[in-house]
């Protein structure tokens, strides 16, 4: 055992086997898991204070927290729902991170998505379904992807800053949506709520076997590994790395950064824009103003919780869709407001980028260096 | 409930389905505490359309044996099917008053067919025979209520010019838009109703925008049709403008500029309701009413309000509770742009299909749908 393990129970709790080498293999991963769990510990226990403040017990609080996400099987698929579209609107953030850009716009890309993966299933009606669900997927893939990549494009060859660009195009897809919606695509039998015609139910997606959750979690699972793959494990995400971490010297070695800023760009949005197929396929059944539900806003706070890696963009998004899933139950038996989860949600943004400062610094975790 | 309306055959399917209700289970008995949920879209203390449906279900939770579960800003995606699951799985709600329109298809729909032992009761959907029988939409004639606001506001207007800030051009707003108008012009012939369509039900940006804007070209009258008013109330009584309230009695806002508003009375129907299938009796699945039936009510008028203007308003609102009904919407009838767009000779009654599909604004609006 060494000797500068801080607290020796604590060590213990990590791994029993604890040893210098172990810890230098090992350290910076435990971290990656030790810094978020307590920033998020720190995070509920601020939240129980201010809950105490509102007179109601704590301990309540986090019994129906996870009676609400995790405590029941359908507490569990209430979470899983919620947490499908959030894996792939965070990659419409995560992805351009690697490029060290900050894209906030998977809203807009989500919305295109929806309307391109409506058109063509309006459009392919005769078609089988399968076929027709295929369509739909490719269709929304490149409506997202198009959408980013003009971000993208924008500030490679314009020099617009893509945050801000991203941004304004969600107000502009919101606005091109509410165009078709209530006028060309707009179905004349929607009196009153202005939505498309309906893809029709052999079109739909549906759900898991045996649960209420639908494919959409299985694609952003799928989305998240290939993610994870693509940015660790292949050339190209090695070269997207490099350019994040110096564009420079990217340039220097020969890296077409052009051409990596559309291509991260078009796959981020392509991610987001499969969020907006399945809430068309698998719960709205058509478009409409519903589709502006905020995914891609929250996407933004999984994806940097989740440091923008997108393997932990999956337990970071179930951890937020519990979170969402608890909040009508503490709304219910606590009589809290529907604010105090945006609360909660804030203070652990709020401890977990103050954690960031943490990373390197704990002493134990450092072996012999 | 209309109960002078009862006749034999429906207390024949009242105690029709009173015999179901013992074999399916004790739920039409509500001998064991019931318990209802209700979800907003938006806040419950919006002063506007959700305020109104949460002083709905306070009134439920004044009556014995009852238990309210509330959800409030649930938004209209699967969020709200998992919201009624949750209530249904882990509250024991067994009636549900999902009360936003976009609640209703596909996810109150889909609920209702996943719980067929349960009762659904939504808020503004327009339930057809395709639909599940053990849910229901309801609604209210509110464009009555705006009918008696634009009288009182025609008489307190000085310029003649009235305004109205909008959401949407969809059939349920125009048809407040023009009720308020055509009572407007009851009081004063040359009355005009400025309109100003915001876009979406909440933006309190442009709403306040809108409010500005047309108490600017000299609108001295405001109302509107947006979920929360309290943006355009507080804002015109700011700029020295009186309001017409809608949703719920905005007065405490504006006591001194609230002349009177359209209401929503659900605090009387969801206590009706729940009597209703507490007695056994079927609650029908298209449920509509205006004052008379005590779905929509009128704000007490406030002190600027005229003698002259309050009995007019209250003659034509007797017309309302009469028997013989009042038809607002009465041929000749031409629209802004000088169509026909009622046939002379044609009354069109507060049930009449056709006004559920108004796309125009009346002779003395200013504005345009699209």
């Amino acid at each position: 055992m060494t000797s500068d393990v801080a607290d020796p129970a604590e060590a213990v709790g990590i791994a029993p086997a604890a040893d210098a080498g172990f810890l230098q293999r090992h350290g910076g991963t435990i971290e990656y898991v030790l810094i978020p769990g307590a920033a998020l510990v720190g995070a509920l226990a601020v939240f129980g204070v201010f809950v105490a403040l509102f007179g109601k017990n704590p301990l309540d609080l986090y019994f129906y927290m996870y009676q609400g996400a995790f405590g029941t099987w359908f507490s569990w698929q209430n979470t899983l729902t919620r947490a499908a579209p959030l894996i792939l609107t965070a990659l419409c953030t995560a992805l351009p991170a690697q490029l060290g850009m900050v894209i906030i716009g998977g809203e807009g890309a989500l919305l295109i998505g929806a309307l391109a993966a409506t058109s063509a299933a309006l459009a392919l009606q005769a078609m089988p379904p399968l076929a027709v669900q295929i369509a739909m997927i490719c269709a929304g893939m490149i409506g997202g992807g198009l959408w980013i990549m003009l971000a993208g494009g924008l500030r490679q060859y314009r020099g617009v800053n893509e945050t801000i660009s991203s941004l304004l195009l969600v107000y502009i897809a919101l606005a091109i949506l509410n165009h078709l919606v209530e006028g060309a695509m707009r179905d004349p039998a929607s009196l009153n709520k202005p939505s498309t015609r309906e893809i029709g139910a052999a079109n739909m997606i549906g759900s898991i076997p045996g649960t209420d959750v639908h494919w959409g979690l299985v694609f952003g699972l799928i989305a998240a590994v290939l993610s994870y793959i693509l940015i660790y494990h292949t050339t190209f995400g090695f070269a997207a790395r490099v350019a994040g971490g110096n564009i420079r010297a990217a340039k220097i070695v020969g890296l077409s950064v052009g051409k990596l800023i559309l291509t991260i760009c078009f796959l981020a949005g392509a991610s987001a824009g499969l969020a907006g197929m399945v809430e068309v396929a698998a719960v709205q059944g058509r478009t409409n103003a519903n589709l502006a539900a905020g995914y891609g806003f929250t996407g933004i706070l999984v994806a940097f919780l989740a440091r923008q890696n997108p393997l932990a963009i999956i337990p970071v998004a179930i951890l937020l869709g519990g979170i969402s899933a608890s909040g009508g139950l503490l709304q219910r038996r606590l009589g809290l407001p529907d604010a105090s989860v945006l609360v909660l949600q804030g203070i652990i943004f709020v401890f977990v980028l103050a954690s960031d400062a943490l990373y390197g610094r704990i002493g134990f975790l450092k072996g012999k260096s | 409930m209309d109960f002078g309306r009862i006749s034999r055959r429906h207390l024949l399917q009242g105690s029709a389905a009173l015999a179901l209700g013992s074999t399916i289970g004790a739920r039409g008995a509500m001998a064991a505490e019931t318990t209802i949920g209700f979800i907003y879209v938006g806040s419950r203390d919006d002063y506007g359309y959700n305020q109104a449906h949460a002083q709905g279900a306070a009134a439920l939770k004044k009556m014995p044996g009852l238990k309210v579960v509330e959800e409030e800003k649930v938004p209209e995606t699967d969020a709200v099917e998992k919201t009624i699951e949750s209530m249904i799985n882990l509250d024991g709600a067994t009636l549900l008053f999902p009360t936003s329109f976009g609640y209703f298809n596909p996810h109150m729909v889909k609920m209702a067919n996943k719980y067929p032992k349960l009762r659904f009761e939504h808020c503004g959907g327009l339930w057809t025979d395709k639909d599940p029988k053990n849910a229901g939409s309801y609604f209210g004639y509110i464009d009555e209520a705006q009918y008696i606001s634009g009288i009182v506001a025609g008489y307190t207007s000085k310029s003649g010019k009235l305004g109205f800030v909008a959401a949407k051009p969809i059939p349920q707003v125009l048809r407040n838009i023009n009720a308020f108008t055509l009572g407007a012009k009851l009081a004063n012939p040359k009355a005009t109703t400025q309109v100003i369509f915001t876009g979406d039900w909440s933006m309190p940006v442009k709403e306040a925008e809108a409010t500005n804007s047309l108490i600017d070209q000299g609108v001295d009258v405001l109302t509107c049709h947006v979920d929360g008013p309290k943006t355009m109330v507080e804002n015109a009584a700011r700029r020295g403008a009186f309001v017409c309230g809608y949703h719920v009695n905005q007065s405490p806002l504006a006591p001194k500029a609230y002349l009177t508003g359209a209401e929503w009375n659900w605090e009387a129907l969801y206590p009706k309701f729940v009597k209703m299938i507490a007695a056994g009796e079927a609650i029908p699945n298209f449920y509509r009413g205006g004052l008379k039936e005590e779905i929509v009510k009128v704000s007490p008028y406030g002190e600027a309000v005229s003698a002259e203007a309050r009995k007019h308003a209250d003659d034509v609102k007797a017309k309302f509770l009469s028997a013989d009904g009042y038809a607002i919407f009465k041929g000749p009838m031409v629209d802004n742009k000088g169509k026909t767009v009622i046939a002379a000779g044609t009354d069109r009654g507060q049930k009449d299909p056709e006004l559920e599909k108004m796309d125009y604004l009346v002779d003395g609006v200013l504005g345009a749908t699209s």
